[in-house]
């Protein structure tokens, strides 16, 4: 799976996520409950605004100062018996983990959850090469079982499916006799997966945060699935981008904090493993070979730019549990891997603005989205950015809006104008007026009042009453 | 005080009740209102739409527009923000963002300014009525405006107030998204309105004239019982 999911064009997108209901059910319930979750872990810190300003102020020195964590995590993770390499494109990141692959023969692949192996479209080359690669993350393992069904939340990436439609799936796909009780399908989950882990030639994970002193890397989950991909293949590659790397540990805990209330309102996740290297002589379990991948695919072009702020991002997706638009549509609306507002901003930085260029646009710039960033990323203004470079140096905005927005310049600029203009408004619009409402309007009031009535504009404007009223003495 | 109002293009063009209601409260309150006939749009929608050479066109309008004034008051959170948003747009230009400061500096929501600046919690209204309240987006978020339409709508007699259930949630309009994201622009209003239901208030009362257009369209399109005001309509009834 690539960045890119499914072949439709945004709007047929939209319209199958507003019209499936038992999507649009999970997701309401969804965001509503870690909502709440998320409030509660927050609040019960007491000062969240500093930890969020704490939080920035790492994430924007990690990025001013990104070239030279780099090379120290790089000689850190070699001075422990790692390899690392660095990867340009997505090709490149791919087809080095797959020679990996060729040089170990490797047969079958356990992996747990990564956005970034999805951005590179590693399984997809992994299972070209003829190998079988399990993904072990519950969530990622129901889609992956449901024929590729693609993730549409980068934390929770099977949240459109509730638990009827996940029984259905198992019952179809893994011969599962058993009820729609979470616990029960888990269960299956875990048994399935048990011997897998055991069997694997290679464990692939991605990495939360990689701590430049040490060349460690830590893994947030909750199934400890993680664990078993690093404890027991023979061979182990990480894959990361460039972007996520902290200094030290006492970094990565404020960041592991922040990340944990704001992604599942949980003071901390079950499991937070962190791995420095392969195996060394006295250790019980882990890898004889580790290798990391560090990813760039277009982000050292965000470096340095007006988007930077982007790369602060921790992955956490509380912007995408609060969007009133991705409540609506769903996560394969935005036909990105990256859904939500974080994926609105993101996705046409990595994928263009040709894919992507409708995403900027679905969002009310209502905030939402900015207010809940525990790294504090402007994530309404960056998609205002996106819609200010579209039409002013892509010019891909539709002609018709471009001749209104220049006339709406012209009339704004000119107090003389504007008041003619507002003064002819009534008897313009009287045609389409009925009553003191318009209830099937011209232009773009058409897609307006399609679905809501328009006020006919006052016979009287504000400023005449107000200039008459001054006139008769008040 | 010396007021100028900033009455907003939609108060000015098709809510001009909005706009008598807010003189007349702010005189009852003893400002003395000044309303100055250049003024146009402050740019919002061009600028949200991604038109910042045209919007800034108006920006500079209403930076001139406003320049002598000594408070400048808006019946609009949103509006009112935009003014607070100049200084950044203007980021860098030797004449305009000097000038875009001081107005920002001197501009405030009208609750905002009831509360914080005349400092009255009271205004004397009275309102016998079920009423719930929907917090525009970028009032509260933006502007930062949470406390006050509260403190004043609970000081109103007779007003009996429940709480929006999702309060914080966007109605859907977002300027030019609700007719270029018409579609997903329906669902977010049909949910505000469900929650205003929920609630059985007969009035549903806001700040920002662009919000209450959106929810009251809607209302009145699918034939529901609920009546739209202005915070400044119901201040304003004695």
């Amino acid at each position: 799976m690539a960045m890119k999911i499914g072949t439709d064009q945004f709007k047929e997108r939209v319209d199958k996520g507003i019209h499936n209901s038992f999507m649009r059910g999970a997701v309401a319930g969804a965001q509503d409950g870690m909502g709440i979750k998320r409030r509660l872990a927050t609040e019960e810190l007491g000062n969240w605004e500093d930890w969020r300003s704490h939080g920035e102020e790492i994430r924007q020195h990690v990025l001013k100062y990104l070239d030279y964590y780099l090379e120290q995590l790089s000689e850190n993770v070699a001075k422990r018996g790692g390899h690392v390499f660095f990867a340009q494109t997505k090709e490149e990141a791919s087809g080095y983990i797959r020679s990996i692959v060729q040089k170990k023969n490797a047969k079958k692949i356990v992996k747990s959850k990564s956005m970034v192996t999805e951005e590179i479209s590693l399984n997809a080359v992994l299972e070209k090469e003829g190998c079988e690669v399990i993904e072990t993350d519950l969530g990622e393992y129901i889609l992956q079982v449901d024929d590729h069904d693609p993730p549409s939340h980068i934390v929770v990436p099977a949240l459109h499916k509730n638990k009827e439609q996940i029984r259905d799936v198992f019952k179809e796909k893994l011969g599962y006799t058993k009820t729609s009780k979470p616990e029960e399908l888990a269960a299956h989950a875990r048994e399935m997966l048990r011997k897998e882990y055991l069997s694997a030639d290679i464990g692939i994970t991605g990495c939360n945060f990689a701590i430049a002193e040490t060349g460690s890397f830590s893994l947030v989950t909750n199934e400890g699935n993680a664990d078993l991909v690093t404890a027991l293949p023979k061979t182990q590659i990480t894959v990361m981008g460039m972007e996520r790397i902290v200094p030290t540990f006492e970094e990565m805990e404020v960041l592991v904090s922040l990340l944990t209330r704001s992604a599942v309102g949980q003071k901390l996740t079950s499991y937070i493993t962190v791995l420095t290297g392969p195996r060394e002589e006295l250790d019980v379990d882990g890898p004889e070979e580790f290798h990391l991948v560090i990813v760039d695919n277009g982000r050292s072009n965000i470096l340095g730019g007006e988007f930077q702020a982007v790369l602060q991002c921790i992955r956490c997706a509380a912007c995408i549990n609060v969007c009133p638009v991705y409540r609506h549509v769903g996560g394969h609306s935005y036909g990105s891997i990256y859904s939500g507002p974080i994926g609105a901003v993101l996705s046409p930085l990595l994928g263009g603005y040709d894919e992507y260029k409708e995403l900027p646009y679905a969002s009310t710039l209502c905030g939402a989205c900015t207010e809940v960033c525990p790294v504090k990323i402007p994530l309404h203004n960056l998609l205002h950015k996106h819609r200010e470079i579209i039409v002013e140096k892509e010019g891909k905005a539709p002609i018709s809006e471009k001749l209104a927005m220049k006339a709406f310049g012209l009339g704004a600029a000119s107090p003389t104008l504007y008041k003619l203009g507002t003064k002819m408004a009534p008897a313009a619009m009287n045609p389409f007026t009925v009553g003191d409402k318009i209830s099937k309007g011209p232009g773009p009031l058409k897609a307006w009042t399609e679905i809501r009535e328009f006020p006919a504009p006052n016979k009287e404007r504000f400023r005449d009453w107000f200039k008459n009223r001054d006139k008769g003495g008040k | 005080m010396k007021v100028t109002l900033f009455a907003t293009c939609l108060v000015d063009l098709f809510q001009s009740n909005v706009g008598k209601a807010t003189v007349e409260l702010l005189e009852r309150l003893g400002c003395e209102i000044d309303f100055p006939e250049s003024q146009v749009c402050c740019g919002q929608p061009a600028y949200n739409s991604g038109y910042v050479k045209e919007s800034k066109e108006a920006m500079k309008q209403m930076i001139d527009t406003f320049m002598d004034a000594e408070y400048v008051v808006s019946p609009s959170g949103s509006c009112a923000f935009m003014f607070h948003e100049y200084p950044h747009i203007f980021k860098g230009d030797p004449v305009w963002e000097p000038k875009a400061k001081k107005l920002a500096e001197k501009t405030f929501e009208l609750t905002q300014f009831i509360v914080e600046v005349l400092k009255i919690e009271d205004v004397g209204a009275k309102f016998e009525a079920n009423v719930t309240y929907h917090t525009s987006c970028h009032m509260t978020r933006l502007l930062g405006v949470k406390k006050a339409p509260m403190i004043l709508l609970k000081n109103v007699k007779g007003l009996k107030f429940t709480e929006l259930p999702g309060k914080e949630q966007c109605c859907g309009f977002g300027g030019t998204f609700s007719v270029k994201m018409s579609q997903i622009s329906e669902q977010m209003v049909d949910e505000k309105v469900c929650h205003i239901e929920e609630t059985e208030a007969e009035y549903l009362i806001g700040a920002d004239a662009g919000c209450l257009i959106n929810i009251g369209g809607r209302i009145e399109r699918i034939g529901k019982p609920i009546k739209v005001l202005h915070i400044a309509e119901v201040l304003n009834c004695l």
